[in-house]
């Protein structure tokens, strides 16, 4: 029995940061939350109090403040799921479990932005169509999005050996990946078929501390992706880790026990006892 | 590649003559679907016959969930992927054997559905040469990527749970091109039409050559 807790049986060494076994935290992942949390004040003292209303002809008014999240949770999340198509490929060619982890981590994450990305797009919605939900080519192709995605999800959580389990991930990640154009594409042209696109891109001549709000929304929710991936994986880690040694452990806590126990186990009730759990 | 496609094509054809699965259970279960709309769409209201592509490629969908499941479920069984694999067969051979027969079977179970909608939905059928390449990409598409999950999916005890979640959502694209494209032959405008056949075409491509592929590492490994 090893109490190495940091031993990586597959993939280079090196690639694999060490886990202390009292957390998934470190002081750079530490420094990071704090910053992350003081980015997320500053963005709702700018995105709630000091940007101005929206001043376009759209008459949008305050709703225009809930874009400060929904336009840079929306693009992460792209890039969460670019990170998982990346995390895949890499994974088919380098066969590191870093890669692997990455593309879980990334997909995890991403999957709960796209989620935050539909709540805030449907209270826009609410907002300003004054209804939930609309047959809209962006919120139907995100919402098969988080079901493509959720589908990776359960591939990952399949039973299997490590090895068979990561490439069979990787490569449901691909399937999944490579669909993507083609539902904009479908998506789009279904839509428009019956109605011009009805999100309306952002004013480019935007007001300049709108621009800087919405520029401190994309830094603050990149460091929340960033800080949540670092946990993320090293939990992932500390997992397969565990399912490594679990077993070792289990057996090595058993028999530390039996030593202790062997007197009481050998009267032939207990031992009747036993061998009935056993069949059972 | 293809004398190894034909091969397994062939056996999965010999199989299915043998034991009737797709004629005696999916093409009963098809028929049924076709049914149930009737029951929840009014059928004197006319909904039934403006609707009637999309539910024909509904219908196509839930009964190819059954043929890939079956397909798969008999390479699981008794060491049969062991089997392949011994053969000395070209994966990517044995991919396009099992996409091809599962094609097939769905070719001729829209043939069916084609005229069990002509006469119960009242469906007028137009454009007879786009609704035929339509249906052969479409279902090409479809057994391509449903041979991709199917067997990520086989032998796994959670497997006929998993197949719909993983292949309803990358089919959903196909679901859409084919119903407007047979919206587009049945009101005479084909140009529409011939667009969306450009997509499937697309999406039948990309995913037979990831099968080509990939499918080795996912015989391998599953």
């Amino acid at each position: 029995v090893t109490n190495d807790t940091a031993a990586p049986v597959a993939g280079p060494r090196r690639r694999i940061p060490a886990v202390r076994s009292e957390g998934t935290g470190s002081r750079g992942s530490r420094v990071l939350g704090i910053v992350t949390l003081v980015g997320m004040g500053a963005l709702l003292l700018f995105g709630l109090v000091l940007s101005p209303e929206d001043p376009g002809p759209s008459q949008m008014g305050d709703g225009v403040r809930i874009m400060y999240m929904h336009v840079p949770v929306a693009i992460i999340a792209g890039l969460a799921f670019g990170v998982t198509a990346l995390g895949s490929a890499m994974y088919l060619w380098k066969r590191s479990e870093f890669w692997d982890l990455t593309a879980a981590a990334s997909a995890e994450v991403g999957v709960v932005l796209t989620v935050l990305t539909l709540a805030t797009g449907m209270i826009w919605g609410q907002f300003a169509w004054g209804t939930w939900w609309v047959w809209d080519a962006r919120l139907t192709s995100t919402a098969l999005l988080v079901v493509l995605f959720l589908g990776y999800l359960a591939v990952r959580r399949l039973q299997g050996p490590r090895e068979q389990r990561s490439k069979r991930a990787a490569i449901a990640g691909l399937i999944a990946f490579v669909d993507v154009p083609i539902v904009h594409f479908s998506v789009d042209w279904w839509r428009s078929l019956h109605q011009p696109a009805t999100i309306s891109r952002l004013d480019p001549q935007i007001d300049g501390l709108l621009l800087f709000t919405l520029m401190l929304g994309m830094v603050v929710f990149l460091l929340a992706y960033w800080w949540l991936m670092i946990h993320r994986f090293r939990v992932q880690l500390m997992e397969s880790r565990l399912e490594e040694q679990g077993l070792d452990l289990a057996l090595s806590a058993r028999r530390a026990e039996a030593e202790t126990t062997r007197p009481v186990n050998e009267t032939t009730g207990s031992v009747g006892a036993t061998a009935a759990g056993i069949a059972r | 590649v293809l004398h190894d496609a034909l091969l397994v094509a062939g056996k999965d054809l010999r199989l299915e003559a043998r034991s009737r699965v797709t004629t005696n259970l999916v093409a009963p279960f098809a028929f049924m679907v076709l049914l149930l709309f009737a029951f929840a769409l009014d059928p004197d209201s006319g909904t039934l016959t403006l609707a009637t592509p999309g539910l024909f490629w509904v219908t196509v969908l839930f009964a190819a969930q059954l043929a890939i499941q079956r397909a798969f479920a008999v390479e699981s069984a008794d060491g049969t992927r062991d089997g392949l694999r011994l053969s000395g067969l070209d994966p990517a051979g044995v991919f396009l054997g099992k996409a091809g027969a599962i094609a097939l079977q769905l070719l001729v179970l829209e043939l069916l559905l084609a005229f069990g909608v002509a006469v119960l939905y009242d469906a007028p059928l137009g454009g007879p040469v786009l609704l035929v390449a339509t249906a052969s990409v479409a279902t090409l598409g479809v057994a391509a990527a449903g041979s991709l999950y199917g067997v990520l999916a086989a032998g796994l005890r959670i497997g006929a749970t998993l197949l719909p979640l993983l292949l309803l959502p990358v089919v959903a694209p196909v679901l859409i091109a084919a119903t407007q494209a047979f919206v587009a032959a049945a009101e005479g405008t084909p140009g529409e039409g011939w667009r969306w056949f450009g997509l499937l075409a697309v999406f039948a491509l990309m995913y037979i050559t990831f099968g080509i592929f990939a499918f080795e590492s996912l015989l391998e490994e599953s």
